[in-house]
């Protein structure tokens, strides 16, 4: 079991270690990078809503908060880019705890409400907060720097990207195995029955919100240090929604299905842009057709057909 | 002072209305099926667009506001029979995603059919203002008050006093013993998605006077609505009716007093302190957990 486990892990690495060689050419290295930063987000996301069986429609207003505080510290303040990585994090996590206290009291629709209100509020905020964030039209940001040296082509940045999607894969299955990620599958499968073996149902679900939410707020930053731009759009309903689809569609609970659904939902766009004013209508129609037909997600699915539990 | 007040408060109740109607879809389909209908917004934006369509088509106004009643029920109706039914029983994030689907192909469809412009219909009787007391009221105001009100009391006396209302009341409280004694359950499903994508499309109708029409007006107003169904305690009709008000309400003061620019952020804001200090909403009873 714990073999199998591993060599899932294993394999991603030797993909992401062949990838850079094999890609055709620059649009292609940039798709894979955008894949890869929304594996890592939708790993963290997947621990909240797969494992714990939370849901947040709010995750894009937590990658705007690290995003923003990439772009706005360095520029407004003259913040180092790392600093002001950690403080996005910081701020990001404290939000999340002050809100997640009183909502994890709460179940399935109250928490969707809650956490799509905060990132409804958080997208509007910085659509209006012109002066510090260029409004609806977004601002640049400075680029990521480290003892004097500078993360500037896409070869690095890929580089970088691998790295923490490796780490991040490692780090999610210890976590599910340990005893942390144990007490979260068991409050997932029922919260009374876990209640009386002794799990502090509110005190993790808050833990592994906080965490998820942390998660989005690094990333966030990563992306806009990337990108070296952010808009609100990055922040909105719509992104919070993507997210959560990535989950869904690849597995919920399922460690690789969290890639799958990743790079499938970032390559979606660009595989619908042939349909000239009929993206919606696609994208809206493939999202209902893979929950009726495919409930549990492709990896889940997949998996029980092939008779391989993950 | 007291006519500004009085100013703010009239546009509060009208688009209130709307979330009202909004707010009872969410409630009715949330009773019947367990499941928040994300796509709820879209009948009210079907309901806008569709009104214009056929009135501009040249179709008397009766004729063209029944029609925009009757599709949007029956794509509710579709979306039923289509996508919830076959996955009954599935997670709640899996529910959410295929409302959400079905929302993007709505809005989809819309906009390739009708484009992106804003549109505009004539109100109902006229636009000289009533002056009250030193506010303006508009007559389409009177309209969207007027029907909203006739609505809710047409739906009290259906869940109260007709044996299908009453069948419908007693599924959302317990399907097994309702199905036990002989109600057709999945008849309720039916007509609750009917009667939402209905009510949602008739507030689409009746506001867009006022407050125009495009294919994405949905999101909006789909989002308050559910807020609007929450702060009156999910699943409470007359929570829904009450909490679209004060949603209404809230936002035009709000909108007046502090900042227009943060408008759309006063219901989010308003749900947030409410799940703080009253988790189950203003008017939600208490509920008990069956292990």
């Amino acid at each position: 079991m714990k073999k199998s486990v591993y060599f899932g892990l294993y394999l991603v690495v030797a993909l992401l270690a062949v990838l850079p060689f094999v890609v055709p050419n620059s649009f292609y290295l940039d798709l894979v990078i955008r894949m890869a930063i929304n594996a890592v987000i939708v790993l963290g996301l997947n621990l909240l809503i797969g494992f714990a069986g939370q849901i947040s429609l709010g995750h894009a207003g937590f990658l705007g908060i690290g995003a923003y505080a990439s772009a706005v510290l360095p520029t407004h303040f003259g913040w180092h880019p790392l600093l002001a990585m950690g403080a996005g994090a910081a701020a990001t996590g404290i939000l999340a705890a002050l809100v997640a206290r009183p909502i994890f009291k709460l179940k399935g629709h109250y928490l969707a409400m809650a956490t799509l209100g905060l990132g409804i509020i958080i997208n509007i905020a910085l659509r209006n907060e012109a002066q510090w964030t260029g409004g609806p039209d977004g601002m640049p940001v400075p680029a990521m720097g480290l003892f004097g040296f500078e993360l500037s082509s896409d070869k690095q940045w890929y580089w970088v990207v691998a790295l923490l999607l490796s780490v991040s894969v490692w780090a999610s299955l210890n976590l599910i195995d340990s005893p942390f990620g144990r007490a979260l599958r068991a409050l997932h499968g029922s919260e009374v029955a876990s209640q009386v073996v002794g799990v502090d149902v509110v005190r993790y679900k808050v833990a592994i919100f906080v965490l998820s939410a942390v998660f989005a707020s690094l990333m966030g930053s990563v992306t806009a240090h990337y990108v070296g731009f952010v808009s609100p759009n990055f922040a909105d309903f719509f992104h919070s929604i993507e997210l959560v689809t990535m989950v869904v569609i690849g597995g919920m609970a399922s460690v690789y299905g969290s890639l799958v659904g990743a790079v499938l939902l970032t390559a979606l766009p660009q595989a619908l842009a042939t349909f000239e004013g009929w993206e919606t209508v696609v994208f809206g129609a493939i999202l209902m057709g893979c929950m009726i037909f495919l409930p549990k997600g492709l990896v889940p699915t997949l998996a029980a057909k092939f008779g391989k539990g993950e | 002072m007291l006519a500004q007040f009085l100013q703010f408060l009239f546009s509060g109740i009208t688009v209130g209305a709307t979330y009202a109607l909004a707010a009872l879809g969410f409630t009715l389909i949330y009773n019947a099926s367990n499941v928040i209908n994300f796509a709820q917004g879209e009948f009210i934006m079907l309901g806008g667009m569709l009104a214009v369509y056929f009135t501009q088509a040249g179709l008397p106004l009766p004729v063209a506001l029944m029609l925009a009643i009757l599709i949007p029920a029956i794509v509710g109706v579709l979306v039923e029979k289509l996508a919830i039914e076959p996955v009954k029983g599935a997670e709640t994030v899996t529910l959410i995603i295929i409302t959400i689907g079905a929302s993007l192909v709505i809005r989809g469809l819309i906009q390739v059919w009708l484009g992106k412009n804003t549109f505009s219909l004539a109100p109902f009787s006229g636009d000289e203002p009533i002056q009250i007391l030193g506010a303006t009221l508009l007559p389409q105001s009177l309209w969207v008050l007027g029907v909203t009100a006739v609505v809710v009391v047409a739906l009290w006396y259906f869940f109260n006093r007709t044996l299908q209302g009453k069948a419908m009341l007693a599924t959302s409280y317990n399907r097994l013993a309702a199905e036990l004694v002989g109600i057709n359950t999945s008849w309720v499903l039916f007509m609750s998605f009917a009667m939402s994508a209905a009510l949602g499309a008739l507030g689409g109708i009746l506001v867009t006077p006022i407050t125009l029409t495009s294919y994405d007006v949905g999101i909006m107003l789909g989002l308050k609505g559910f807020v609007a169904a929450v702060v009156g305690g999910l699943g409470n009709g007359l929570g829904a009716v009450l909490g679209g008000l004060l949603v209404g309400i809230l936002e035009a003061m709000g909108a007046g007093y502090i900042s227009s620019s943060y408008k759309d952020a006063i219901p989010f804001v308003l749900i947030l302190f409410i799940l703080f200090f009253m988790p189950r909403g203003l008017f939600g009873g208490k509920s008990t957990d069956r292990v």
